[in-house]
């Protein structure tokens, strides 16, 4: 299957300030690709020049087979875009901002009126198509920024920090409209909300000082060579390292060991039957998943923490 | 697609008090005016019977009138345009607009004859009142035609010039007092023209006044006419070029 969004080798300067640095970002169909990154760290910049908001000082986007740069019409047809502050009219109500919208997106008019039931079916806005998006409260005006970007039923949808500043009933909803619309259609979505990624994306990719430093699938970033040993008679520290294709192991506590090695988790009946064999009383045999956060905090904190310094 | 945004344009306005209160503000001065200058009208009249080819009523009473409106539409033009594209970065929906398949020109197209629309609708309520005199009197339709060519002309220039300051600056404020700045060193600067016989034809050519007071006099001239047709359309062009220019840049 050939991706929705190729976007290769992205460049944004502002003024002297390399914002963006050589980012490519992929996404296939029916993939929800969560860019994490802390404050500042070039999201937003490679978001707004995925749709078309901002023009890259370099680089390529293909969207759907059409060059975003040649054949913009094209290409944003087939985006549905929802900024860190959703792009709303206070002064029209929800029907006239969500017709024009579909409008702006070309779509016939015949078919505006199904299209508008629904999107505010999806987003939970019926019975409030009269109400002025101004007196809407945030979680209501987000959702009517979701909304107007899937009326028109892009291919792709890119939100920006979809969940800021809701309450946590509307952050579960609008997750759940999220994981929905990710079934048919490509989502890109930035947050620093990393349970949020966890609960979401089937991929991450981390920006860091306008750099991709980390591009992996959910499962393999789970995936490590670890696993957590607990036995009752616990052996000799030395004993636990002779078991099969363990390269390295500690003792966390008196009776918890963890194991490390490439071909460990292949061998899990190996080591559970030498444990029994051994009669050391196996209590717990576990994969270590990576955790999310560790990644995370490993890969940016370092400089942060350079930074502050600089600074001071 | 054009007539979508101009028509989201004009609905927001009319959404808005603003509208109103421009509408009912010149409204009111015009009349006051109007009736001023009939009363005028009225206390010279019989002094007019004794000259010879005398000026008829258009000439005293519409072309005084038409004139005057150019001082409401230089100050409530900014007020209007400055909102069209700053408003829209200010808030952050212009990126509505540009992540939709729409193009620049598309989008400084629609604006633009969105606030056209709006003061078509002022010049037209401004032109009801001297037709009023129909009832009673005759008027000189031709210069009546052209003194609101006139209007509709220069009206469209000030709105091309304020879409331009809009489009320059992020905030409704200073588009607003770029534009009253600019309007008002347009309209005045053929004083200097008059002031020197040398050269004052290239201070009278790039003056809006001194293209626009010929169509008051009932005088269509094709220079005249391309001097407003330029002016719009070359600001017309630079919003349209500067909006592309900020989204290279941010």
């Amino acid at each position: 299957m050939s991706a929705i969004i190729q976007a290769q080798h992205l460049h944004k300067y502002y003024r002297d300030n390399h914002a963006v640095n050589n980012v490519s970002i992929e996404l296939q169909q029916g993939e929800i690709l969560g860019l994490l990154g802390p404050n500042g760290a070039g999201k937003s910049s490679c978001l707004q020049m995925l749709c078309g908001v901002l023009a890259p000082s370099e680089g390529e986007i293909i969207i759907n087979g059409a060059d975003l740069l040649s054949q913009p019409k094209q290409a944003k047809q087939a985006i549905g875009y929802l900024p860190d502050k959703p792009p709303l009219y206070p002064e029209l109500n929800i029907e006239e901002y969500l017709n024009y919208a579909a409008k702006l997106r070309r779509i016939k008019k015949s078919q505006i009126r199904n299209l508008y039931q629904q999107a505010i079916q999806r987003c939970g806005l019926e019975g409030y198509n009269k109400r002025l998006i101004g007196n809407l409260s945030k979680g209501f005006q987000q959702r009517v920024g979701i909304a107007q970007a899937i009326i028109h039923q892009p291919s792709i949808i890119i939100l920006d920090e979809p969940t800021v500043g809701l309450d946590p009933i509307q952050m579960i909803e609008i997750r759940k409209l999220i994981l929905e619309l990710g079934e048919t259609h490509g989502i890109i979505l930035s947050t620093h909300i990393l349970p949020e990624v966890q609960a979401l994306c089937s991929r991450v990719q981390i920006i860091h000082r306008g750099q991709s430093v980390f591009n992996k699938n959910m499962l393999e970033l789970k995936q490590s060579n670890k696993i957590k040993l607990r036995l009752q008679n616990a052996p000799e520290l030395s004993l636990i390292k002779t078991l099969p294709n363990v390269d390295t192991a500690e003792q966390i506590t008196d009776n918890t060991f963890l194991l490390n090695g490439q071909k460990l988790l292949a061998t899990l009946a190996n080591i559970s039957q030498q444990c029994v064999e051994n009669n050391w009383g196996l209590l717990e045999l576990s994969p270590v998943e990576n955790n999310l956060e560790q990644v995370f905090i490993n890969l940016t904190s370092g400089d942060e923490t350079q930074d502050s310094e600089q600074a001071a | 697609m054009i007539l979508n945004i101009a028509l989201r344009e004009l609905r927001s306005l009319f959404l808005s008090p603003l509208a109103w209160i421009i509408l009912g503000i010149i409204q009111a001065i015009m009349a006051w005016k109007f009736l001023g200058l009939i009363d005028y009208f009225f206390s010279i009249q019989a002094d007019l019977i004794k000259i010879k080819d005398a000026p008829g009523v258009t000439d005293l009473i519409v072309a005084p009138l038409f004139d005057f409106s150019k001082i409401l539409l230089l100050i409530t033009c900014p007020l209007i345009t400055m909102r069209l594209l700053s408003e829209e970065k200010q808030s952050g929906s212009i990126k509505l607009l540009l992540s939709s398949p729409v193009s620049m020109t598309e989008i400084v197209l629609g604006k633009y004859l969105g606030a056209l629309l709006f003061f078509m609708i002022v010049i037209l309520i401004i032109g009801i009142m001297p037709l009023s005199l129909l009832s009673s009197t005759d008027l000189d339709m031709g210069k009546f035609a052209a003194g609101m060519l006139g209007q509709f002309l220069t009206i469209a220039a000030f709105i091309a010039l304020g879409l331009y300051m809009s489009a320059v600056s992020s905030q409704p404020v200073n588009a607003a007092a770029g534009t009253f700045g600019l309007l008002i060193l347009f309209m005045i600067i053929n004083i200097a023209g008059n002031a020197t016989t040398e050269g004052n034809n290239f201070f009278n050519y790039i003056s809006i006044t001194h293209h626009s007071i010929q169509m008051l006099r009932g005088i269509i001239n094709t220079a005249d006419i391309a001097y407003f047709v330029l002016f719009s359309l070359g600001f017309i062009i630079l919003s349209i070029r500067q909006l592309d220019a900020q989204r290279m840049q941010n």
